[in-house]
């Protein structure tokens, strides 16, 4: 009933290639950005902005990353989570040598530390393709994870072996370190997330976009069509990795406070690549939601039984987890093998066409 | 100097102890055996269902578990012949993964047929939790001790006197090697001479044309599932027997990747020399250049040779010339 675009006419290109053409959808965004941005942190208590939103902001943002790589490029990485420790142990290394600058731009330019490894790890890319390439980005994540292990200048020789952050502050407010409130560390996150967020829409929707989904349908037609394979693969390689550097920058300095090697392992990148899949591979909009979905669920099922009365020892509630998080994926892949951004689509048709069936 | 410890040094150490190479070449050939059972279980199902069966190396570790698991029931329910026990629970366990076999090609693959690799994939890491939680929830999460001696499995130590020194090898490695070797030979005999193992490489060859000849997809399926859960419990008896059951065996899974890629997806005899390959490289890599980078290099050294092999043969070194049409 509300969802109707009657009445909204397109009287010229730019209001036809938008991106939200319907009146709606762009009210919709605002109250979306609206309420991320001040109801949230008004209403939110520690619990949720800590817990939930700051995390679920910064996996939603190496999503993006993987689903540039894996959905837009048809690349499978399997490397996510090095990707990620790159940027967090480079904006580690930087924010140590150079403390005089804000660690919101070492934070960014973390990002092209990881762009610049994503890179030479993607270089096989050209010859190696499908699951063959995914085993190799296996190396890059095995590779890389030994690194932080064994080469104690990353870490500065410390001898606890983890990276820890101090405190950095913005216009005089604490916004890393234990002084921080999670209200100012979700608005950072929040605010990198959409600016990168905003920036990848751009990106996809335009001409590097268009290359990257011409070489993911079939990459020989697209050579044939004038694309250069080896640039076009290397640069989704460079902006995945860039966003999934900043992403594990951000976790380290806006969420943890403190890492070491084991966050950035082999699980890690399985758990992002199962946000990409269930959200819906090739969509920005599905890497919100595969993310929230994801990390949600084994919050929920940690803490809503409890609350209704049951009692389950730790141990199992863990496990139970394990089978339930399995048997959803399953689950969702059966009924929906297009993820939740395909629901959400379905979802909004359904509802522009109502009460009539189509 | 840096390029005499790399190329030079290595090789003097090996002429000067050449029994302490023999070691390390034996440990490495038993390492890829166990490396190429778990990707003979990859290749069994990728090469039928086209599936890209991620759960392979925790199906090892669910088999192991559930044999010991199952013999200890057994135990505690007064079947005092350790024996009998220890065979019957076997024989429980080979029905158990039948049944997971038929429970995963009913509930996953059929209803997901004709969907993209990566979803299949992706499902197959569904399953994969799904057994982790199961596993730990029936079995506990604590390390079990296989039940090698009441298997009849060998133990101790056979020393070889060779090259002027002493080379042990471990007999249930041995066993090891033959019991691969005998499973191996089975399989190839059971896909080339038999009217199942036909209509397998039929399925292989291409899902529709076997359809339109009358084969049965589903019950290729099941087999084929059912045999790489085979080749999982042994591979899991095995290297139980070599360490412990626990779930940190899920890593050998990961381990095994490089040797898959390296011999090619499709390729049986691949998977053994992959295996062997790639077992050898990673052992005396890490003995004799380890050193010079710091330990700890077996994580990732496998991949890098693979990473080599596949620059020049992106198909894997027996895999199927990869063939684009456009």
């Amino acid at each position: 009933m509300l969802y109707r675009e009657a009445g909204q006419f397109k009287t010229n290109y730019a209001s036809d290639l938008a991106i939200f053409p319907i009146l709606q959808d762009r009210i919709g965004i605002v109250v979306i950005l609206l309420v991320a941005f001040v109801a949230v942190p008004y209403f939110g208590n520690d619990f949720l902005l800590q817990a939930i939103m700051i995390p679920f902001l910064i996996f939603s943002l190496a999503t993006i990353g993987l689903n540039l790589l894996t959905g837009y490029t048809g690349l499978l990485s399997l490397g996510t989570g090095a990707f990620m420790g790159v940027g967090a142990y480079a904006c580690y290394k930087l924010e140590t040598l150079f403390p005089g600058v804000n660690v919101i731009v070492w934070i960014v330019a973390a990002g092209f530390a990881s762009a610049a490894v994503g890179v030479l790890f993607g270089l096989p890319s050209l010859r190696i393709k499908g699951f063959y390439l995914a085993i190799a980005t296996l190396a890059a994540q095995f590779f890389l994870q030994w690194c932080f292990v064994r080469v104690p200048w990353l870490f500065n020789y410390n001898t606890s072996g983890a990276i820890e952050v101090g405190t950095h502050t913005l216009f005089g407010i604490p916004i890393t370190g234990p002084n921080a409130t999670s209200t100012t560390r979700y608005l950072i996150t929040l605010s990198i997330v959409v600016v990168m967020t905003w920036f990848a829409s751009n990106l996809v929707h335009g001409r590097i976009g268009r290359m990257w989904m011409a070489v993911r349908d079939m990459d020989i037609a697209a050579e044939l069509m004038g694309i250069r394979l080896l640039p076009t693969k290397l640069l989704a390689f460079a902006v995945s990795s860039f966003y999934c550097g900043v992403a594990g920058a951000m976790l380290v300095f806006l969420w943890y406070g403190g890492a070491e090697a084991d966050v950035f392992s082999i699980n890690q990148s399985f758990f992002i690549l199962f946000m990409v899949i269930v959200g819906g591979l090739g969509s920005l909009l599905g890497s919100f939601l595969g993310a929230a979905f994801i990390f949600i669920l084994p919050i929920f099922l940690r803490y809503v039984p409890p609350h209704v009365g049951m009692t389950i020892f730790p141990a199992t509630v863990e496990h139970i987890t394990f089978m339930i998080t399995g048997g959803l994926i399953i689950f969702f892949l059966i009924v929906e093998p297009h993820g939740l951004a395909r629901l959400w689509q379905t979802a909004k048709q359904k509802l522009r066409v109502w009460p009539f069936p189509y | 100097m840096l390029l005499y410890k790399i190329f030079i040094d290595p090789f003097v150490q090996m002429g000067a102890a050449p029994d302490l190479f023999v070691q390390t070449l034996w440990e490495g050939l038993v390492a890829g055996v166990l490396y190429a059972l778990i990707a003979l279980g990859f290749v069994l199902i990728f090469k039928a269902s086209g599936v890209f069966n991620f759960a392979q190396g925790i199906m090892v570790v669910f088999g192991a578990l559930t044999l010991v698991g199952i013999y200890e029931i057994l135990v505690r329910w007064g079947i005092s012949q350790e024996n009998v026990a220890a065979f019957l629970a076997l024989g429980l366990t080979i029905g158990v993964m039948f049944l997971l076999a038929f429970g995963v090609e009913r509930i996953i693959l059929k209803p997901l047929v004709n969907q993209p690799d990566i979803i299949l994939f992706m499902a197959t890491f569904g399953l994969t939790y799904f057994l982790i939680g199961f596993g730990e929830y029936v079995f506990g999460g604590s390390s079990k001790v296989m039940i090698a001696d009441q298997l009849y499995l060998p133990k101790g130590f056979i020393d070889l006197k060779i090259l002027g020194g002493v080379v042990s090898l471990q007999k249930i490695d041995i066993a090891a090697a033959v019991i691969a070797s005998i499973m191996v030979t089975g399989l190839a005999l059971f896909f080339s001479k038999t009217r199942i193992g036909r209509a397998l490489r039929a399925v292989a060859d291409s899902h529709k044309a076997a359809l339109s000849v009358g084969i049965s997809l589903d019950q290729i399926w099941v087999i084929v599932w059912f045999a790489s859960g085979l080749v999982a419990l042994v591979t899991g008896i095995m290297w139980g027997a070599r360490s412990e059951v626990s779930f940190a065996l899920e890593v050998i899974a990961l381990r095994a990747l490089p040797v898959l890629i390296l011999g090619g997806f499709t390729s049986i005899p691949g998977a053994i020399v992959g295996g062997l390959i790639i077992g050898i490289g990673e052992k005396l890599g890490d003995f004799y250049w380890g050193a010079l980078l710091g330990r700890g290099i077996e994580s990732w050294l496998a991949y890098f040779i693979a990473l080599v092999f596949l620059l020049f043969r992106p198909q894997g070194l027996f895999g199927e010339k990869i063939i684009e049409r456009v």
